[in-house]
This record gives structure tokens, sequence and C-alpha cells, in this order.
């Protein structure tokens, strides 16, 4: 029962990272491998925010979510747009966002040690005890998965009740068709990439609510998220929180019952799964 | 008449032509006055050279696989623990040539299994696969030292002096070199560059990509964990942290790049100056290394994609004259392969339609 809610209450957070990188990738098209330095900085910011002012790590949403998104943004225009235009094909693109992402991902964790050091760091806020079903659980994990649902749900209906977020689903379901219905692609596609950096980083605040983080740990988190992404199916929402899901619970069982040094192990072995079984994910259409 | 090629083929496999005989030979007088480094220099400069051997080997035998097939391969660091941990556990039990190719054959089956899973897929799936090998492997070999009691670190000791791990690692590259001559012009190197060019034409020719695949990505990851066994003796002490530390395999793909990833030479051009340049940055900047590597790693993707190769082959061809780069006759083939198949499926879709 404890590996059941724990393992929901941590799923739920996982689903805005991965939603984060599933608009970063199911979008914009750009393997994003900074996508978990981005994470660790938004929980450098919730630190920050709240050794600075005691007040709730939630209020570092507020300034966290912009800055990501200007800072994704900026990414976007400056060093993956000369990539998008400098591609021969779609493969060439991949390998080359690839490389840039990777080498963004070392500039992150450099700039992250010279301002916050290499060490280890948590804080405690809200960590007393909530019970349910008779069992304790921090409650610190409970606001995070509450605050998470929110954000996730506001995204979903984002996506699916307006305007803009139809436009996001044209281009990601066929860049070229969206172009010939008079949906700036190009725009839409700097929007997402934006958009999805500023979901991961809010996905950070939460997690450094109750994780153990250090500047170098974004590429474990980036590797969740693509295999959440992956067993959800790419391009695909529901897919994704149903496999943010899965991920917690496969984790927590892990972590439980043999060893929470085993973490990662318990992604991989999901992913060979997929692999093995179903390449395009849960809810993934099977390419010809 | 397929027998007929099928033959004439082979038999340009094994006849060497003059330019490549002089190749070959110029070849082997670089490693032989390389190998004369040791007696020559000692301290400091010895290290340096150790670690540009190293790196040779290793970013060579990256380019094997990740230089025709373009699938960048991220996990040159857990290969390389691989064999250290290989060597380190067994030094008690057997002796040390022996470890040597248990640590080979350790990697290729980790290799063979990764490959199996990721490579009958597409692409992505293998980098992300390889992104966190390193982590992964290192998760399990805590947790393993964990159940079984022992202890964080494993002490390998043998007596080797510094001018045998060089020599040792050159021997070890001037290998891989070989190797990676011999692929080049073998019916596998032909189909990978098919497949690096354009995989769904590589399907149609009727290769079989996730064969050729497979094979190339074990024969590369077998010989980073040959490097990881040779250099175990040297550092003494194997823990989990330092033995699978994610920053090797990023500077083995930043060398690689900077020399240029079509040419087999391409990474000794890029491994000499970067790790003169690294050697300089960890001393004047201790502090910011992974930054600068950052910085580094974007400068060259950006400006020289095509790396020091590329740069010195624009350069000789503007100065001879030609319009475009000269390239050599089996790439021009596989051109050739690819465009007519192209040609074909075309038509095929054309008249399906």
């Amino acid at each position: 029962m404890d590996i059941v809610i724990i393992g929901l209450l941590l799923g739920g957070t996982y689903a805005l990272m991965a939603m984060g990188l599933q608009l970063q990738y199911g979008v914009a098209r750009i393997m994003n491998l900074a996508n978990g330095e981005m994470l660790i900085a938004g929980a450098f910011g919730a630190f920050w925010f709240y050794l600075g002012t005691k007040a709730s790590p939630l209020l570092a949403l507020l300034f966290v979510i912009p800055l990501a998104f200007a800072l994704n943004w900026a990414i976007y225009r400056v060093l993956i747009l000369p990539l998008v235009r400098r591609a021969k094909s779609q493969g060439k693109l991949e390998v080359d966002s690839i490389l840039a992402t990777f080498g963004l991902s070392f500039i992150f964790i450099g700039i992250m040690v010279a301002v916050f050091g290499a060490q280890y760091t948590d804080y405690a806020y809200l960590s007393e005890p909530i019970f349910i079903f008779g069992e304790r659980y921090g409650l610190n994990r409970v606001v995070a998965f509450l605050a998470s649902a929110a954000l996730c749900t506001g995204l979903y209906v984002w996506l699916h009740k307006t305007r803009a977020g139809l436009a996001l689903r044209a281009v990601s379901v066929n860049p070229s068709a969206a172009g010939l219905v008079s949906i700036n692609v190009a725009r839409t596609s700097a929007f997402a990439f934006a958009l999805g950096g500023a979901v991961t980083a809010a996905g950070g605040v939460l997690l450094s609510m109750y994780l153990t983080f250090d500047a170098s740990y974004g590429v474990v988190f980036t590797l969740k998220a693509l295999i959440i992404v992956i067993l959800g199916g790419v391009g695909d929402i529901r897919g994704t929180i149903v496999a943010a899901f899965i991920l917690g619970l496969a984790e927590t069982a892990v972590a439980t019952l043999i060893d929470p040094g085993l973490t990662l192990a318990a992604a991989y072995i999901l992913f060979m799964i997929v692999l093995l079984v179903r390449p395009e994910g849960l809810f993934g259409r099977r390419t010809a | 008449m397929s027998t007929m090629a099928k033959t004439s083929a082979g038999g340009a496999g094994l006849r060497i032509t003059a330019r490549e005989a002089r190749n070959l030979l110029a070849g082997a007088l670089i490693v032989v006055a390389a190998g004369f480094v040791p007696l020559l220099f000692s301290g400091y400069v010895l290290q340096v050279a150790i670690s540009i051997v190293m790196y040779t080997a290793f970013a060579t035998s990256w380019l094997l696989f990740s230089g025709p097939t373009n699938y960048i391969a991220l996990s040159t660091a857990a290969f390389f623990g691989i064999g250290m941990y290989v060597t380190a556990a067994g030094i008690d039990l057997a002796p040390y040539p022996v470890l040597i190719l248990a640590s080979g054959v350790a990697g290729a089956l980790l290799a063979a299994v990764m490959g199996l899973a990721t490579l009958r897929v597409s692409g992505v799936y293998f980098v992300i696969f390889s992104l966190g090998l390193a982590e992964l492997v290192r998760q399990i070999m805590t947790w393993g030292q964990h159940v079984f009691g022992t202890m964080s670190g494993l002490y390998v000791t043998i007596d080797r002096s510094e001018p045998m791990y060089y020599w040792q690692l050159l021997l070890l590259a001037a290998v891989i070199f070989l190797v990676g001559w011999w692929i080049g012009r073998s019916r596998l190197g032909f189909a990978l560059r098919i497949i690096g060019n354009d995989e769904v034409v590589a399907v149609h020719c009727g290769i079989n990509t996730a064969r050729a695949k497979v094979i190339l990505f074990v024969i590369s990851s077998t010989f980073a964990s040959i490097v990881g066994a040779l250099v175990a003796p040297r550092w003494g002490y194997v823990e989990p942290v330092v033995a699978f530390n994610p920053s090797l395999s990023f500077q083995v793909v930043i060398m690689a790049l900077l020399g240029g990833t079509h040419r087999l030479w391409g990474p000794l051009l890029g491994v000499i100056p970067f790790t003169l340049l690294w050697e300089l940055i960890s001393i004047e900047f201790p502090d910011q290394t992974t930054l600068l590597l950052g910085v580094c790693f974007l400068l060259i993707v950006y400006v020289i994609p095509n790396g020091i190769t590329g740069l010195v082959e624009d350069a000789l061809s503007r100065r001879a004259g030609h319009g475009g780069p000269v390239g050599d006759t089996l790439s021009r083939g596989a051109h050739g392969v690819i465009g007519s198949v192209r040609t074909l499926l075309q038509g095929r879709k054309r008249h399906n339609a």
C-alpha cells in the first residue's frame, strides 16, 4: 500500500517533468538532452528562494516559470534555430540537436556548480507527516503532487480547449501539414520548446520539495523523462501521464523492495520492455 | 552473375593497391616513431603522451561505429568502467592477460545486449540508452558491492612501469586502426556507410541493418573495455564513482568531433590538440572544467561541424582547384547505390499511385 501511494505521488510529479520534454520533443522535435539540467535549475531556484524568504517554494513557481520560459525561448532562437536551418534532413537535425544540447547540459552543470556548489542540496519544507489510510507520508510529497496535478490539468485543458493548444497539437502531428493551414510552424515550435522548458523547471521546483539533488544529477532526470515519453508514446499527453505513474510505481517498488540506489535500473527495465514489446509506446501510433 | 559479382568483390577485399600499401607503411612508421616517446621523455610529458594514446584508442574505437552510422554513442565511460571492474575483481583469481580478454568479452556482452535491444528500432533510442548506461552500471555495481559486503573500491596491484602502459595502449590503438581500416574496405563497412546515408535504402538493398550495426557496436565497445583493463593497474584503486565518470564519454565524443568523423585518422587530429588544451584548462581553471568543456563542445558543433579533417580537405580541394570534395571511390559507390535505389523506390511509388 505504501508503495502504491508513494509511487503515485512520485509519478504525479514525474508527469509534469515529462510533459515538458514531451512538448520539446513531441512538438518542437528537438531531442533536448539538457532537459534534466533545466529541472535542476528550477530546483535550485526553489532552494534559493526558500532559503532567502522562508516562504513556500510553491511561490518560487511564480518567477521560475517565466524565467525558464524566457531562457528556453532564447536557447531555441540562438542555438537550435541555426541547426534547424542548417539541417538537410530530420536525421541530421536530430544528430546536431543531440550534440548541441548535450554540450549545453555541461554548460548548465558548470554554471550551477559555480553558483551553488557541487554538494548535495535539500531543504526541509512541510516535512511533517500526513496520514492517508492510516499510514504516514510526508506532507511535502502530497502538496507537490497536488500542485503538479493542478499544473498538468491546466496544461491539458489549455492544449485541448484553446486555439493555441490546437496549433501545438497540429504541429506535433504533422509540421508540414500544419503549415498549410496557416499555422506559423517556426513560432509554434519555439513556443513549444520554451513552454516545455518552463514546465520542466516547474517540475524541478516541485521535486526539490522532497528530493535531494546536486548540480550534476540532471542527466538522471533527463533519462527518466525520456523513458516516460517513449513509454507513453511520442506526441501523446495521455500516454505521458500514464507512463509517469508506471515509472513512479516501478521506481518506488524497486527502491522499497530491493535498494533505493537502483531507481535508474527500474527505469531501464521499463525501457527495455518497451523497446522489445512495443517500441512506439503505449499510446503511440505505429509508423509505417 | 551474382556469384561472379561476389567473388570479384571478395577479390578486391584481399588485393591491396599501391596507395593503400603506402598508407599502411606510413601508418606503421608513425606507430614505430611514436613508440620511441617513452625512451626520450619521462615524467609529465610521458603522462600527457599516455593520455593522448589512450584517448586516441577511445576516440578511434568510438568512430568505428558512430562515424559511418551517425549514431552518437555516449556510453564509452560504461564500457571503460566495466573493463576496469573486471580487471580489478579478478586480479587475484587469474593472470592479467586473461583478465584483459575477459574485460573485452564482458564489454562485448553488454554491447550485444544493448545493441540487440536498441539498434533494431530507431537511432534516438540508442542515444538515450547510451546516455544513462554509465550511471546504470554504476548503480548496479554499487548495489552489488553493498550486497556482497565488499569494500566500495577495489585495489589493483600489478607492477607496471609508465612506458609499459604507453606501449600497451599504443599497440591497442594500432590494432584499432588496423581493424578500422579493414572494416572500411569490407562489405560490412560498405553496408554501414549506406546505413549512415539512408537507412531505408540500406534495407531495400537487402542489408541486414540491425546485424551490421550490432556487430560494429560490439567491436567498438570491446575496445573501450580493453582500454579499461589496460589502464586499471595504473589507477591502482578502482571505485564506482571514478570508474564510471560520465565526462569520459563526453570527452571522447568531443575529441572525435573536433578531429572529424568521416576519416579513420580524424580523431587523432582532434585528440592531440584537445588533450593539450584540456591539460591547460585543468591547470589554469580547475573549477570551471565542466563549463569550459561545454563551451568547447558547442564551438565545435557550430563552428567546425566537419572537424579538422573537414577543414584540411576543404583547403586541399580548393588549392587543387576541384569543384567538390574529393571523396574516395567507396563512398562514391555508396552514393551511387543510394541514388539508384531512391529512384527505383520513387518510381514504384509513382507506379502504385
